[in-house]
């Protein structure tokens, strides 16, 4: 799976399940203060990580992980 | 016969306590989706049972339910308030929108004055399960997601219901079987009288699925006239074979009088009187004297007497042993005055945990619109309820004052007085 599909699969499950506003998934953007995810999301970001990437993740593990870019960038370090 | 003493001094001081109406009111059962589909088929004697496939396939010795649709929330609430909520939960939201709706109070209301929330809820069973059988299967539990414990808890309804719509007053759920529902609309005239309280959302909720009722199933508690589910709930008839669960949830808002008519509230009744009692017996037979203490306690509660009831909504379950008890106990309080009595739950099942919420919500109906709802599948007395005035059809009957009954597994009883105050 390269980055374009990763990004596209975040993408695409941030707006379809966290119900996210699309205009707002740009790379700079917080994912507390921007994206409004909370301790909660993070919660059901490890499940659908787990379903779509087939990897696990722990939500005390993102805690470096403050935009966008760097969840893409935590994700494609976790496939590879 | 036990005896309740109550002196001048105690009736003059609860008169001289606040009184507590219920400005809105709101339904989601298996009669109707809103208070006007509830009232036409409550007037036209319609039954909400039907069968559940699923409860004959996971191995129910009877598959007769009420039949409740979820309801549909994306697009009324947020992604999280909608992944905390169970299923009972579902059903209390709607009917609590449609409460505070025709209560007037909107999220400006809510946000600026304190109200609370006391409902009666006794089980989020699937919730459980499901997450039971999810872990069995992953070995993980961080894959339940973050809606599954709040969801399971049994005070669910109560949680979620503050959380979405900002509710600041007292927060709590009331557990207490079958009588969960009237026990909360008890508990928050109390609140309501000493002061305590201006606004409360009173109410009671109930799943509805196969995963919830096995252990209620195993006990041979249901009736099992499956060749015709609409008359399979006949409560006070000779032929009863046992009740028919079912659910949804209901609720009202309990307002402090003076208030309600400083804000120009809708007053819809009065709720005038609160009973209870506890059998101090056996797990889950009734008993005759429990559910008369519970009665008397809430007239003398109401300063009145049985002569003073136009109409008893009787617990009755369409159990043998349950209906018996009932009877004989509203007959040794009713039985001179002739007091029209009917169990709505011939036509709903047993709402259970909701029951005594949703029976007060009925009974208001009745009351508003000057009607009986009958006592559906009333056919042939037996040696109880023959002395009993049951209404086995629509009747059109103006009710100033009537009784509702809620009796529960451990012997929990309540009985609850409201009154018309426009007649």
């Amino acid at each position: 799976m390269n980055r374009t599909e990763i990004i596209e699969i975040i993408n695409n499950f941030l707006v379809e399940e966290l119900e996210i506003e699309e205009d707002k998934l740009k790379d700079s953007a917080l994912l507390k203060e921007d994206l409004k995810i909370d301790s909660l999301d993070f919660v059901d970001i490890a499940v659908i990580v787990e379903s779509h990437f087939k990897v696990k993740i722990k939500p005390e593990d993102m805690k470096g992980v403050k935009t966008l870019v760097q969840f893409y960038d935590y994700i494609e370090s976790k496939i590879q | 016969m036990f005896t309740l003493y109550f002196t001048k001094k105690t009736i003059e001081y609860c008169h001289k306590m606040k009184r507590a109406v219920i400005t809105g009111m709101g339904i989601y059962s298996c009669l109707g989706k809103n208070l006007e589909e509830v009232r036409q088929s409550l007037y036209l004697g319609k039954s909400g049972i039907g069968i559940d496939p699923e409860r004959t396939a996971y191995g129910y010795r009877s598959p007769l339910t009420g039949i409740v649709e979820r309801p549909a929330l994306k697009g009324l609430l947020d992604r999280r308030s909608r992944i905390c909520l169970a299923e009972e939960g579902e059903y209390a939201y709607m009917a609590t929108a449609e409460a505070l709706r025709n209560a007037g109070i909107d999220a400006d209301y809510l946000e600026r004055n304190e109200v609370g929330v006391l409902y009666g809820n006794d089980s989020s069973a699937r919730a459980v399960i499901e997450a039971h059988t999810r872990t069995l299967e992953t070995k993980d539990t961080t894959l339940l997601g973050s809606g599954a414990i709040f969801q399971s808890m049994n005070s669910t309804v109560t949680m979620n219901l503050s959380t979405i719509f900002k509710l600041k007053g007292i927060n709590m759920t009331i557990s207490a079987a079958c009588a969960s529902g009237s026990h909360a609309i008890g508990l928050g005239l109390m609140f309501i009288r000493q002061g305590c309280q201006d606004m409360i959302i009173c109410g009671g909720a109930q799943e509805v699925n196969y995963l919830a009722m096995g252990n209620f199933d195993a006990i041979s508690a249901f009736s099992t006239r499956t060749e015709d589910p609409t008359r399979a709930s006949r409560p006070f008839d000779r032929d009863r074979d046992g009740l028919v669960p079912s659910g949804g949830a209901a609720t009202v808002i309990l307002e402090e009088y003076e208030h309600a008519v400083k804000r120009g509230a809708p007053i819809l009744a009065e709720v005038i009187g609160y009973g209870f009692s506890s059998n101090g017996a056996n797990i889950s037979q009734p008993s005759d004297l429990g559910s008369y203490i519970a009665m008397e306690r809430a007239l003398k509660d109401a300063a009145l007497t049985p002569a003073d009831i136009d109409y008893v909504n009787a617990h009755a379950t369409s159990t043998q042993q349950g209906d018996a008890f009932e009877a004989d106990a509203l007959n040794q309080l009713f039985g001179e005055c002739r007091t029209p009595v009917s169990s709505t739950k011939s036509m709903t099942g047993h709402e259970c945990w909701m029951a005594g919420s949703s029976e007060i919500v009925y009974s208001n109906l009745m009351m508003l619109n000057d009607f009986i709802a009958p006592n559906i599948n009333f056919e042939n007395p037996d040696e109880h309820s023959k002395n009993l005035n049951i209404i086995p059809v629509t009747t059109e009957k103006r009710i100033k004052t009537y009784l509702s009954n809620s009796f529960g597994f451990g012997g929990t009883n309540s009985a609850l007085v409201v009154r018309n105050i426009e007649k």
